[in-house]
């Protein structure tokens, strides 16, 4: 059966839908109670994908649709994150003046775009699945609606959003017109031929692009830190880790399984753009006061540390790819979980409402410490040995292309520049001269779990890398191909 | 016996780690007192357990001895062991860091606010610097190594004093995590020199597969240059050393203890352990630069210490001079050479930690370390004014100390490959190095007494004591039997320069063929 492989899909499809219809019979002060149901769904979900161990490969529809091993990590990536936000945002989602029940649904609905995504095979499903992500997106962005800059964050993604989906879909259509087919596995055959054909490279321009909207890459980046700013934390959450996680597959999918000879050529267009995003997104980081707001520049930069891999083009780099969007999914969501916390507390983001919070909250306090610590990449957490993976990767394919090791050089500098602001952060949780509220900060068990799942994922990630390794590498030996075999 | 020697190696790197996870989680804000007491146990089981294995380790022997091995990551592109264990250029660094890690949290009585945390990262520090030196496994050492420097950055941070101590932070922090990186990069091409599938972090199976497979002249230059500036930063290499005196005048006395006398050799130990073995001839290509860039170290910051009036200022650049010398005993690539600059990263670290501890109680008892407003200290305080004398008379090279013999065993060696060099820098040493020293004891101890110190106080109970006590006695020790210590060095250094001495050879003949080859085309044309 066709819909087999498809079953996480449909299943979270089914229980956004039941989330709606419970939604439906539920009195306006009882809403958590659809965020439990949710949670408890979707986590059986989540061990449900954790244990089937099932990792042969499968297609669906003609080949449109592959649940090899790539597809499989980034289902289970997927799937955690999804779970996470949704436990987040049960405490989270109480600011919301209405609609706290449609929120889980979006949720769903999103998070079924991004499964849709790691298994896209197709330009049309990439498509499908990106367009699913993006407008729920635009929804969930603005769901403060009382909030002048929750609705200024929805409409600027709407506008940046649509423009960058126009691009997108316009570089298909190019390449459409020119090869005569949309299934990567077939372009890869035919791709070859068109390496210097000026519109099937237009077209890939346009793709690159449009998938550049999705990571916030240099220079489609220009949207992150506003949206980041105005969206409700738990959407902020989501957006960083689910959505560029989307962007990250769907680009290595593009990149290495439809196009390696373009990839090959284009390798110092990538280091170019990566060196850019890392410095420019930790630079602008620097001066920012609103938390959200620093995350957000932080999580460009972290966009670039992520084409590394992408640039290095071999097996190294992309297992490199895997296991930093792993660590990174505790990492942000722990720091974006303490902030909702918090800020949820206090109504305001900026830094210096973390002041005392070690005396308000040990638990945030020590949650949000290893945050930053793992997002600077200092050991022992998921951080470093992530970045760790990453150097080695480009340095081990420095030989092939040498503009490599600068943009080592220049990831080294980012990570010097990235030390400031997030020390930044733990000074003002720890030392701020300020005087500080001190009243006691509650965490309901929801939270608490949610939290404790992100600290274990950041400490066991970074003490026991042989935990995830072998995952990560071999997921990648399954599924994409290495570039120097072309 | 083996078996316990080893466990006891284990226990002595992760026995304050745990302690400190322990004290984390479960002592209580209530019971903060009890952390000072948990930390000087535990860090005093440390010092015992390390002399026992300096006492138990078999002198003449090369081999690694007390060795855990197994294997923490191996996938198809990644190996890493967990590999430690002690040889001689290693078990002097472990014993010095454990007996400053007693000595230092012994001196930390000055820690009045949130005292938990502060001995939490104290023993994280201790736990990890040792785990550093012991490790033989790259990416242990590293890794070690960082989680004993992250924890230098929050205590300046958080318990740091005076007026820069924000920028202090900040730069520490920064210079730190660049050196840090370098390495690590340094670290991981060497790793990849490595043909793919026989790959491994570890030294030993690194040393073998280069035997086979030797890296080439340009990838050996390539990686002993990210070696030499990475480490090098991490050590106060002149001119990247600026972050060292500004660090350690605004660090609390354990921490600026811990990281001038300990953390800082890593950078040395990971040049003598990693980058003269495995990459020899880069070594080679090096030597000119380190040993003239070692001038800087000890002729300007030297020149730097002697205007200083800060004492912990001045202290901070005479630690960074002396570094230099270890960098010329590195630099002259002989094993009197090499087994002289281990013999001073162990003195200097009991010195540096004596001075940073004597500067530390000075600070408390009058606020201040501004030189020019002290005198006449020495009938207030004829007990530390005497540790004090003896500590910078050690830093001038007294014989007597261990400072001496290293020192004394770096110039002969330097004498013979860099004459000119050695000329600069024994005059850095004793004339310089001299007048700075002399001046401080002049100006702080001598001289006519005044009246605002009449309300100082000598350290007068035996437990104030202890600690000074401890580091003189460990540092004349050393300096009257050192043949205790470098008969141990001795085998593992002799390993290290024969190896140096094999690519010297070797590109001697290869120099001679390529001028034999170059004149026999000649002569065809």
């Amino acid at each position: 059966m066709e819909a087999k492989p498809m079953f996480f899909e449909i299943a979270v499809l089914v229980i956004g839908l039941v989330a709606l219809l419970r939604d439906l019979w539920t009195p306006a002060d009882k809403k958590q109670g659809v965020g439990q149901m949710v949670a408890g769904l979707l986590g059986a979900t989540v061990l449900l994908a954790l244990f089937s161990g099932n990792t042969e490969s499968t297609e669906a529809f003609g080949g449109i649709y592959v649940l090899d091993g790539m597809a499989w990590f980034f289902k289970k990536f997927f799937l955690v994150a999804g779970f996470l936000v949704v436990l987040l945002s049960i405490d989270a989602a109480k600011e919301f003046k209405s609609g706290i029940g449609e929120y889980y649904a979006l949720i769903c609905f999103a998070l079924s775009g991004m499964l849709f995504a790691s298994s896209a095979n197709d330009f049309t499903l990439l498509f499908v699945s990106l367009e699913l992500i993006t407008i729920t997106f635009y929804i969930l962005v603005s769901y403060r609606r009382s909030v002048t800059a929750s609705l200024e964050a929805g409409v600027k993604y709407l506008i940046m959003g649509a423009l960058s989906s126009a691009v997108l879909v316009f570089g298909i259509a190019l390449i459409f017109g020119i090869t005569g087919t949309m299934r990567f596995t077939q372009l890869e055959i035919v791709a070859g031929e068109y390496v210097s054909n000026p519109i099937f490279l237009f077209g890939m321009v346009m793709v690159f692009a449009g998938l550049g909207f999705k990571i916030a890459a240099f220079p489609f980046h220009v949207w992150a830190p506003d949206v980041y700013q105005g969206a409700p934390t738990t959407t902020t959450a989501f957006l960083a880790v689910g959505s560029k996680a989307a962007g990250i597959v769907l680009l290595m999918r593009v990149m290495f399984d439809a196009v390696p000879q373009l990839t090959a050529q284009w390798t110092n267009v990538v280091i170019g753009i990566s060196a850019i995003t890392i410095l420019y997104g930790n630079l602008c980081a620097i001066p920012q006061r609103n938390l959200k707001r620093l995350l957000g520049y932080s999580s460009i930069s972290h966009g670039g540390y992520l084409l590394i891999g992408v640039a290095a083009a071999s097996v190294a780099g992309q297992s490199a790819i895997l296991f930093y969007m792993a660590g990174y999914l505790f990492t942000a969501l722990a720091a974006f979980g303490v902030i909702a916390l918090v800020m949820g507390a206090t109504k305001a983001e900026d830094i210096s409402q973390l002041a005392g919070l070690n005396k308000r909250s040990p638990f945030l306090a020590f949650a949000l410490t290893l945050a930053v610590v793992s997002l600077a990449g200092i050991p022992p957490l998921a951080g470093f040995f992530g970045k760790f993976l990453l150097i080695k990767a480009a340095l081990e394919a420095g030989t092939l292309h040498p503009g490599l090791y600068c943009l080592i050089g220049v990831a080294v500098i980012g990570v010097v520049i990235s030390i400031y602001y997030y020390f930044g952060v733990i000074r003002a949780i720890y030392w701020s001269k300020e005087d500080a509220d001190t009243t006691p900060l509650n965490v309901s068990p929801a939270s608490g779990i949610m939290l404790a799942i992100c600290v274990v994922g950041m400490l066991l990630i970074g003490m026991f890398p042989g935990l995830l390794l072998p995952a990560a590498e071999s997921a990648v030996e399954g599924g994409a191909l290495v570039i120097a075999a072309h | 016996m083996d078996s316990i020697a080893q466990l006891l190696l284990n226990l002595v790197i992760w026995a304050p780690i745990l302690v400190a996870v322990l004290m984390m989680v479960f002592l209580k804000e209530e019971l903060d007192f009890l952390a000072r007491p948990i930390t000087i146990a535990t860090t005093f089981a440390a010092m015992v357990g390390a002399g026992a294995l300096f006492l138990f380790f078999q002198t003449g022997s090369a081999d690694y001895q007390f060795v855990t091995r197994f294997n923490w990551v191996e996938t198809a592109g990644l190996n890493i062991d967990y590999f430690i264990g002690l040889d001689g250029i290693n078990i002097g660094l472990v014993c010095m860091a454990a007996v400053v890690g007693f000595a230092a949290t012994a001196c930390s009585w000055e820690i009045r606010n949130r005292e938990k945390e502060f001995y939490v990262l104290l023993l994280l520090m201790i736990g990890g610097i040792i785990g550093s030196f012991a490790s033989l496994d790259l990416f242990f050492m590293y890794f070690f190594h960082e989680l004993a420097l992250v924890p230098t950055f929050i205590m300046i941070g958080k318990w740091g004093r005076g007026k820069d101590q924000v920028y202090a932070t900040y730069k520490i922090t920064m210079y730190l995590t660049a050196g840090a990186l370098i390495a690590l990069a340094g670290l991981i091409m060497l790793y990849l020199q490595a043909p793919a599938g026989a790959r491994s972090f570890s030294i030993d199976e690194l040393t073998q597969i280069f035997a086979q497979f030797p890296i080439n002249g340009a990838s050996q230059s390539t990686i002993f240059g990210l070696l030499m500036f990475g480490f090098g930063i991490l050590v106060s290499l002149w001119p990247f050393h600026t972050w060292a005196p500004i660090g350690y005048g605004s660090a609390p006395t354990a921490t600026a203890m811990m990281h001038a006398g300990v953390i800082k050799k890593f950078g040395l130990y990971g040049l003598i352990r990693v980058a003269l073995p495995l990459v020899p001839e880069g070594a080679h290509m090096w030597m000119h630069v380190l040993a003239w860039l070692c001038l800087g170290n000890i002729l300007y910051c030297g020149l730097v210490a002697i205007k200083q009036k800060d004492l912990n200022l001045l202290i901070g650049n005479s630690s960074v001079a002396h570094m230099g010398f270890v960098f010329l005993g590195i630099a002259s690539l002989s094993l009197l050479g090499v087994m002289g600059a281990v013999m001073i990263m162990v003195a200097h670290g009991l010195l540096a930690a004596l001075t940073f501890g004597l500067s530390g109680y000075l600070y408390n008892q009058t606020k201040t370390l501004d030189m020019t407003k002290m005198g006449g200290l020495m009938k207030q305080m004829p007990f530390f004014g005497t540790c004090f004398v003896m500590a910078f008379m050690a830093g001038c090279g007294l014989p007597g100390f261990a400072n001496f013999v290293g020192e004394v065993m770096i110039f002969f060696s330097a004498w013979k490959v860099f004459p000119v060099v050695t000329v600069f820098a024994i005059w850095g040493g004793l004339v310089i190095g001299g007048v700075y020293m002399l001046r401080a004891i002049r100006s702080i101890l001598h001289g006519p007494a005044k009246d605002e110190w009449f309300v100082v106080s000598d350290t007068d109970d035996w437990w104030r004591r202890l600690p000074f006590v401890l580091l003189l006695a460990v540092l004349l020790y050393f300096g009257v039997f050192p043949a205790s210590l470098s008969n141990k060095i001795k085998p593992s250094a002799e390993v290290i320069v024969s190896n140096l001495k094999a690519v010297e050879a070797d590109d001697w003949n290869l120099g001679e063929a390529a001028l034999k080859a170059n004149l026999a085309s000649q002569k065809n044309k």
